[in-house]
């Protein structure tokens, strides 16, 4: 059987597709998981996000109007989640969950009427030099500006963390709050802005799913990733770079599932796609199974609320 | 002027009167929503917390969505107590309704006073399987188990999803997603006529007595409360953490696997692709809203179950979509978790009268 080399090259490329929201959301839950906020929440910003940015696409008819206003509708929403974890120090596992139920309620609310309203083009760069080689061609080019902006995201959050001075106050503050606070700075604030970041975060990656990766409005369309971006923190062990990796592996499970039943493999459809929860569970479980590896990763102060007494 | 002041001791009043206090909240934020979306407030809630109790059949209803919230909670309320986040009851919830479904199927128009026995014990046994998974993780390999028992939910919808489509499906059922009709043996007896209330609500009501019982008379009660203050505390007194962790997830799964037989052995009488209206993550809420105590969880359990048949009467009459249920129980828990900042501070108004 000969394979054609650039149809290998078009399953990576949606493989890649697929793994975008996925790699927007992770790093962005990891700034605010590195700053010792544990967000849950995650599932309900991206949901907000999607409808936010389709329903915006819809009424004005601007991409770029559209993309903005979904990542401040999650740093929107996640402001109801800085503010209660922060100023009224309520437990990250709860609120993080009541944001999850509460963005699902709303953006179905939102969504009944664009229910069925077909979505619009989003425009791909380099598209002419498709052809100019076998393999890397449709795995480099053709693609949408947030599709490049994913792929640069690990690395730039990267140095970010290790590099520069941000960076390093944002770490200090999740690793140990009080002697950041000691320092004189002001860890609420910190927190506050990398939640807020989180919340932009997720909001694109909402915005990608509804008008880049499957441009329509179906209600639940997040359908758990915003989960499995908070798994993939984990498998990452805090690490940006780590991420891409997951969500490579991640992304491979769902595209495999449409050419599995292509090819008239006989599982049953449920099985395929249930593999990426599966799997998931089985990657948490080997990460976490070093759980000295796993201490010594995990930002000191994770999930704990701060208060600075007076 | 406006000081905030710590409190030395959290107030045990105020302990009970926030949850109060949210409800309110919610439904001054609810009107409010109404109003923006072109509703007359008043009016919209009206259809929203009045209207779907005001007769028989309603009341009857609210009693239905209330059982298996109140079941859940109480399971709930072992885990959250000990400071283990089991957010995956609705995966629980539907593996008991699928081993038990399978059960009473096997059974299929056979009669016999064992049979129903069997199958609710099939259930409970379904949901603590379930529950095992992410207990035995986080025991043995030290894996999250928010992340562990959620994805367990989509598995087991799943799962259920494959068996009602393709084996278990009703080999008369002109191909519609469901199993047969259980025999009358293997379903929960209504308990009036017309109404659909069946007798799962005297599972949930053990399960309020028996958990308070264990809450406050037993040495395992104590383990519990201790460890969900300090996990540290609770190895220095030389608690059996591991036993500990599973207990209260086996338990927990298997109230949300009776949830799950009351929702297919009651009025329904088979399996079918949608089971529950997310019960299993709704009564989160309810757990919490009832402070994790019996009494309060059946309070809780009824003023939540309202947002459900709220949200439909509200869709029916007035066009709103059902979905605003969940905002509604979202931001009874925003509310909530807010009011909680008065347990331990106080908010001191120093007038200048001068």
């Amino acid at each position: 059987m000969i394979i054609d080399i650039n149809f290998i090259g078009v399953i990576i490329a949606s493989i890649m597709a697929s793994a975008v929201p996925l790699i927007l959301a992770s790093c962005g839950e990891l700034i605010t998981e590195r700053s010792g906020v544990l967000n849950l929440g995650v599932e309900g910003m991206m949901i907000i996000g999607a409808i936010s940015g389709f329903a915006l696409m819809t009424v004005t008819g601007s991409l770029i109007i559209a993309v903005f206003g979904a990542m401040l509708a999650g740093v929107l929403i996640s402001t109801i989640f800085a503010f209660l974890t922060q100023t009224l120090i309520t437990n990250h596992v709860a609120t993080g969950l009541a944001l999850t139920i509460f963005g699902i309620g709303i953006s179905a609310m939102i969504g009944k009427n664009f229910v069925g309203i077909p979505g619009k083009e989003f425009p791909v760069l380099f598209e002419g030099l498709k052809d100019t080689m076998p393999l890397l061609g449709p795995i480099l080019f053709g693609h949408s500006i947030v599709f490049y902006f994913a792929f640069a995201l690990p690395f730039i959050t990267s140095y970010f963390l290790k590099k520069t001075k941000i960076g390093l106050i944002l770490r200090a503050v999740g690793d140990s709050p009080e002697s950041a606070s000691n320092q004189g700075i002001n860890v609420r604030l910190v927190r506050y802005a990398c939640i807020l970041y989180g919340g932009a975060m997720s909001g694109l990656a909402g915005a990608y799913l509804s008008m880049i990766y499957t441009p329509q409005w179906i209600e639940n369309m997040t359908g758990g990733r915003g989960w499995i971006a908070l798994a993939l923190v984990v498998f990452s062990t805090w690490n940006p770079i780590k991420i891409l990796i997951g969500a490579m592996i991640f992304g491979g499970l769902t595209i495999i599932q449409f050419h599995m039943q292509a090819i008239g493999v006989r599982i049953p459809v449920q099985f395929l796609t249930a593999l990426p929860y599966i799997v998931t569970i089985i990657v948490l479980v080997v990460i976490s199974r070093d759980s000295r590896k796993i201490r010594l990763s995990t930002p000191s102060s994770l999930g704990k609320s701060f208060h600075k007494d007076n | 002027m406006i000081k905030i002041v710590k409190r030395d001791q959290p107030s045990r009043a105020i302990f009970f009167f926030t949850p109060v206090l949210a409800i309110f909240l919610t439904l001054v934020a609810g009107g409010l929503i109404f109003f923006i979306l072109g509703f007359k407030p008043f009016e919209a809630l009206k259809f929203f917390f009045i209207v779907p109790i005001a007769d028989k059949y309603g009341f009857s209803e609210l009693l239905l969505k209330a059982t298996p919230l109140c079941l859940i909670a109480i399971g709930l309320s072992f885990c959250f107590k000990s400071n283990n986040w089991n957010i995956g009851a609705e995966g629980q919830l539907t593996f008991g309704a699928i081993v038990s479904g399978g059960v009473a199927l096997l059974f299929y128009e056979q009669e016999g006073f064992y049979i129903l026995p069997i199958v609710i014990l099939a259930g409970a046994i379904g949901g603590m399987l379930y529950a095992s998974i992410p207990a035995i993780l986080k025991t043995y390999f030290n894996t999250n188990e928010i992340l562990v028992s959620l994805m367990l939910v989509y598995v087991s919808k799943l799962i259920l999803d494959y068996l009602v489509v393709g084996p278990w499906s009703n080999p008369e059922g002109f191909n519609f997603p469901e199993t047969r009709q259980f025999s009358d043996s293997a379903k929960l007896p209504l308990l009036f006529e017309g109404l659909r209330i069946h007798a799962g609500i005297f599972l949930a009501l053990a399960a309020v007595v028996i958990s308070w019982f264990v809450f406050y008379k037993t040495y395992l009660g104590f383990q519990m409360k201790v460890s969900g203050f300090s996990l540290k505390t609770a190895k220095y007194a030389g608690y059996k953490g591991k036993k500990m962790i599973i207990l209260v997830f086996l338990i927990s799964g298997a109230c949300a696997g009776l949830a799950g037989v009351g929702e297919i052995t009651g009025p329904i009488g088979q399996l079918h692709r949608e089971i529950s209206p997310d019960y299993g993550f709704t009564a989160i809420i309810v757990a919490f809203l009832g402070r994790l105590h019996p009494v309060g969880i059946i309070f809780a359990s009824l003023v939540v179950a309202i947002t459900y048949l709220g949200a439909e009467t509200a869709q029916i009459f007035m066009q709103i979509p059902k979905y605003t249920g969940q905002v509604f129980q979202g931001m009874i828990l925003f509310f909530l978790l807010a009011s909680d900042y008065l347990l331990f501070f106080k908010i001191k108004f120093i007038g200048s009268k001068k």
